[in-house]
């Protein structure tokens, strides 16, 4: 059953890749609200915002990348919520295929359609002033952080994408995931901010990886706080593979 | 297919049911079903809505497990042998079940590829040619009429020349011409030897089409004959003399230019 499973994923990778390359507004539409997050607190909120870092662009990109990736996988969702009304995906689920690869392709084109989106980001970032001295490692750790992100998203997107009624239903849960980063340390240090709002947002996994992010960036040293970053990832990422593929098995059986 | 497959389909009908039975929560859909189809013959499983047709077809396709009762399809248990079965049939949903961003030849090499056929290109090519669908074959699917939408259906079913094709309400929704245009893709798939199990609410589309024909009503199959048998089921007919007017269908297709099936023959 399994013997297949590489190359039908390929084939079905193929499939979504060119949706993807024939709608490039999906990516466009992914990175324009991030970059709209990054242009209004630049340059409207960022001067009254103490940081203590000189550069404002620099201490809000992890926090934007982060709030790009929770934008991005709506369209995953999205995307998998068409499969299933289509009838496509029961064409799929009738033929001799290995059956998680119409997953798994789902989820290979998320972390592609959000890496591009990331880099359109970045790109943005850089023309806005950002700047980093960080060797090639240190993109490399923040590059496999933001793809543990990516896929512990993709498949909590999953979920909705496969169970949803509507396409509101389908895409509305990416919604307070785009908000979390503001409970964070993602804009503003969590120390100006009262007390139990300020336990919730130094408790949660995006001030961890953000400030993960922000210290590779920095070339600071990143000490044990990479882990509890890692740990989170990992954590969100397992949890959310069961239930989505329980949610799948309940789904086609 | 594999020679395996064609021993155990020479010994049993191409579809067994026996005694199936499914519920949804309170809801009874299936009460007992039971159906033979022979090798290569057309059987049209009648039904008015929400008869339960569609709940048998994705139990037989593997989409659905029985509560009760067997199913074998092409001499493979539905429930123990699911991989044997789908490397059998073919599914045509109710929806045409295409690729719309995709294009036709697009939507027929990935289907061949996931049946893992060594030559996706020309079996593509091969079936645009044979449902007229060569020129629209390089468009994308989003601006085909509903009828080249369920040539092209009906042609990514046949893609590896599976023996057992389940029709679910094929013709639904289509204008008469498209109809017609599907009928004959389902005759010429009988003739080449594949089983094809068809769902429909239209008499007139088992009666043009099915070898035999079984009504399901009430989670049940009340009748299950040629279409002779069912018509002996009533009283022999009377002879009434009456005027022989055309149906609003021979004036629609008259006007529309379109060869009839009385034409086509």
């Amino acid at each position: 059953m399994n013997r297949h499973f590489l190359g039908d994923t390929t084939v079905l990778l193929g499939r979504s890749l060119r949706h993807i390359a024939r709608s490039p507004d999906t990516i466009i539409t992914t990175a324009v609200m991030p970059v709209a997050f990054m242009l209004l607190f630049v340059y409207v909120f960022g001067g009254a915002i103490e940081t203590g870092s000189d550069s404002y662009v620099n201490y809000l990109l992890p926090g934007i990348l982060l709030i790009t990736i929770a934008s991005g996988i709506s369209y995953t969702a999205f995307r998998l919520f068409l499969d299933m009304q289509g009838g496509i995906f029961e064409r799929f689920q009738s033929m001799p295929i290995a059956r998680s690869s119409v997953l798994w392709a789902h989820v290979l084109t998320s972390l592609v359609a959000n890496l591009i989106s990331l880099v359109v980001v970045v790109l943005v970032a850089l023309l806005m002033g950002f700047r980093t001295g960080t060797s090639v490692l240190g993109w490399l750790a923040v590059a496999g952080i933001l793809v543990l992100f990516t896929l512990a998203l993709t498949w909590i997107a999953i979920i909705p994408g496969l169970t949803a009624q509507s396409v509101d239903g389908a895409s509305a849960f990416s919604y307070p995931l785009i908000f979390l980063p503001f409970v964070s340390s993602a804009f503003v240090p969590t120390a100006s901010m009262p007390g139990p709002v300020r336990a919730f947002a130094e408790h949660q996994p995006v001030t961890a990886i953000v400030n993960a992010i922000r210290d590779l960036f920095a070339q600071e040293p990143v000490g044990s706080g990479i882990w509890t970053a890692l740990a989170w990832c990992v954590g969100i990422l397992a949890v959310a593979y069961l239930f989505a593929n329980l949610t799948y098995r309940r789904k086609i059986s | 297919m594999s020679n395996s497959h064609t021993t155990a389909q020479a010994e049993q009908p191409a579809i067994h049911v026996h005694g199936l039975e499914k519920s949804f929560k309170q809801l009874t859909v299936l009460r007992g079903v039971d159906i033979d189809v022979a090798r290569g013959s057309i059987f049209a499983l009648l039904g008015s809505n929400g008869a339960g047709k569609t709940t048998v077809v994705r139990i037989l396709a593997t989409l659905l497990r029985a509560d009760g009762g067997t199913a074998r399809v092409a001499g493979f248990d539905v429930a123990t042998q699911a991989a044997d079965v789908r490397q059998s049939i073919s599914l045509t949903g109710q929806f045409a079940a295409v690729d719309e961003i995709l294009t036709g030849r697009e939507n027929l090499v990935l289907v061949a590829r996931l049946r893992h056929l060594k030559e996706p290109g020309s079996t593509a090519d091969d079936l645009l040619r044979r449902f007229s669908l060569t020129e629209a074959g390089a468009r994308r699917v989003r601006t085909y009429s509903g009828g080249m939408r369920r040539r092209l259906d009906i042609a990514m079913s046949l893609i590896g020349n599976p023996p057992v094709i389940f029709l679910d309400e094929p013709t639904t929704g289509l204008d008469p011409e498209a109809r017609i245009e599907v009928w004959q893709a389902i005759r010429e798939l009988a003739r080449g030897g594949t089983t094809v199990l068809l769902t429909t609410q239209y008499l007139d589309e088992a009666e043009q089409l099915a070898d035999r024909i079984a009504i399901l009503h009430e989670g049940r199959i009340i009748v299950n004959g040629t279409l002779e048998e069912l018509k002996q089921l009533l009283p022999p007919a009377e002879i009434e003399y009456v005027e022989k007017q055309p149906t609003l269908e021979d004036v629609f297709l008259t006007l529309v230019g379109a060869k009839t099936e009385k034409e086509q023959r």
